[in-house]
């Protein structure tokens, strides 16, 4: 697991916590089951508060990437592929509408938007 | 979630300084960091814990306990760190834990013996001899050899250089991996309090002016800037204080979604540090006085 956090980032620390092991539990870097570290080890690690890191695992935790069982310590849950992978698409078609409406907004036209996401696909990487 | 300490309307009077209806609860589990300008009355407090003061008003419960009434049951489970350690100079450590030791009965040489190897001190020196820094880790050696439940210390990193400051710090945090301790400590420094606690208290002039975790501090307080255009007396009121020049002016905001809504776009909001929060605070008190 690999955790960055930045002081000067607009971005609340638990937030920025709670993102990065869930792109990893996305990516398959985090494994299904594998065990995380205690709120108060992460802490201490990270040189930041426990409430901090028990809000980012709160979080992680009703969004149902983790599972806390008591007495034992908190792990990636088992979770279906499929349902990961709904999900990631759910935010990409989020974004998407954003995108469209304000293109509509400014009077872009579908060729146009066509266009750029083209250039964008094949250009990134 | 239980407190290791509850301090409710807690009130003393000295000659030209009161301490004014005094709440603050601490978590067991958490460490809270008691901030101030020197002369807060962070050290009373403490005192008052401790019952080295006594108290006029209010009440003090330590593990639920009643802190004059049952002070022996609660001072065996307390490690107490003073800002100025009261150590018979003469001695060395090894005798200094010789005196101490029997006071305890949950004293343990293994864990003194520990701390004194990872704090690197030596144990023939005499006392007198030690440096500032040396001296604050022995007294931390010392009250923290009895598996002491709270430990409180009053500003335990004063005088102390960066290196042996972020040591202290660590250290404390390692204690932390332990749930069912708790820290208090008062510091003027307030990068060591953004560094170490869970929750901050700052206390001014003798009262408490907010008891917050440390996220929730962050989260609601930032630094609005924009031109002096956007300041008339009711925009002016959403602010704790406000400093203005020539150019522009700069305040505190205790919510930060407001101030948004107030402001709106055209200004600026940055991210406030405790120290700009406890001037900007501090500018409200003296402005208030006038």
């Amino acid at each position: 697991m690999k955790i960055i956090i930045s002081n000067s980032s607009p971005e609340p620390i638990y937030e920025q916590i709670a993102k990065q092991i869930k792109s990893q539990i996305i990516a398959g870097d985090l494994e299904e089951g594998a065990a995380l570290p205690s709120i108060r080890k992460l802490a201490q690690e990270l040189h930041i508060s426990v409430i901090t890191t028990k809000r980012a695992y709160e979080e992680l935790e009703k969004e149902g990437f983790i599972d806390t069982v008591a007495g034992k310590g908190t792990f990636v849950a088992i979770q279906n592929k499929e349902m990961l992978r709904e999900k990631k698409m759910k935010s990409i078609e989020d974004q998407m509408t954003d995108m469209v409406s304000e293109a509509q907004k400014m009077g872009i036209s579908l060729e146009e938007l066509q266009e750029m996401l083209l250039i964008l696909y094949s250009s990134d990487d | 979630m239980t407190n290791t300490l509850e301090i409710s309307n807690l009130s003393k009077s000295y000659k030209g300084f009161h301490l004014n209806n005094v709440s603050l609860n601490l978590p067991t589990g958490y460490i809270m960091g008691l901030i101030g300008p020197n002369g807060a009355g962070k050290t009373t407090i403490i005192k008052i814990i401790m019952n080295l003061v006594m108290k006029q008003a209010g009440s003090v419960k330590v593990f639920r306990m009643d802190h004059q009434a049952q002070e022996v049951a609660i001072k065996k489970r307390i490690g107490f760190v003073y800002d100025t350690p009261a150590f018979y100079a003469h001695l060395n450590l090894k005798q200094l834990k010789n005196v101490v030791a029997p006071f305890y009965e949950n004293w343990d040489d293994t864990v003194f013996n520990d701390l004194v190897n990872r704090f690197n001190l030596p144990i023939n020196k005499s006392l007198k001899k030690f440096s500032r820094g040396m001296t604050m880790k022995a007294s931390i050696a010392i009250a923290l050899s009895h598996h002491a439940d709270f430990i409180i210390m009053d500003e335990p990193t004063s005088g102390l250089d960066p290196v042996v400051r972020r040591e202290m710090l660590d250290f404390l945090r390692g204690i932390m991996q332990d749930e069912n301790k708790s820290i208090l400590f008062s510091s003027h420094v307030t990068s060591d309090i953004e560094q170490a606690a869970d929750y901050i208290t700052y206390v001014n002039d003798g009262r408490v002016v907010f008891s917050k975790t440390k996220d929730e501090v962050n989260e609601a307080y930032a630094l609005v800037k924009g031109g002096n255009d956007l300041l008339d007396d009711d925009t002016k009121k959403s602010l704790i204080a406000v400093r203005s020049g020539d150019y522009g002016f700069e305040g505190l905001t205790a919510d930060l979604k407001a101030s948004k809504k107030i402001f709106g776009d055209k200004a600026v909001y940055d991210k406030a540090s405790l120290e700009d929060i406890m001037f900007f605070h501090n500018l409200q008190l003296k402005n208030a006085h006038q």
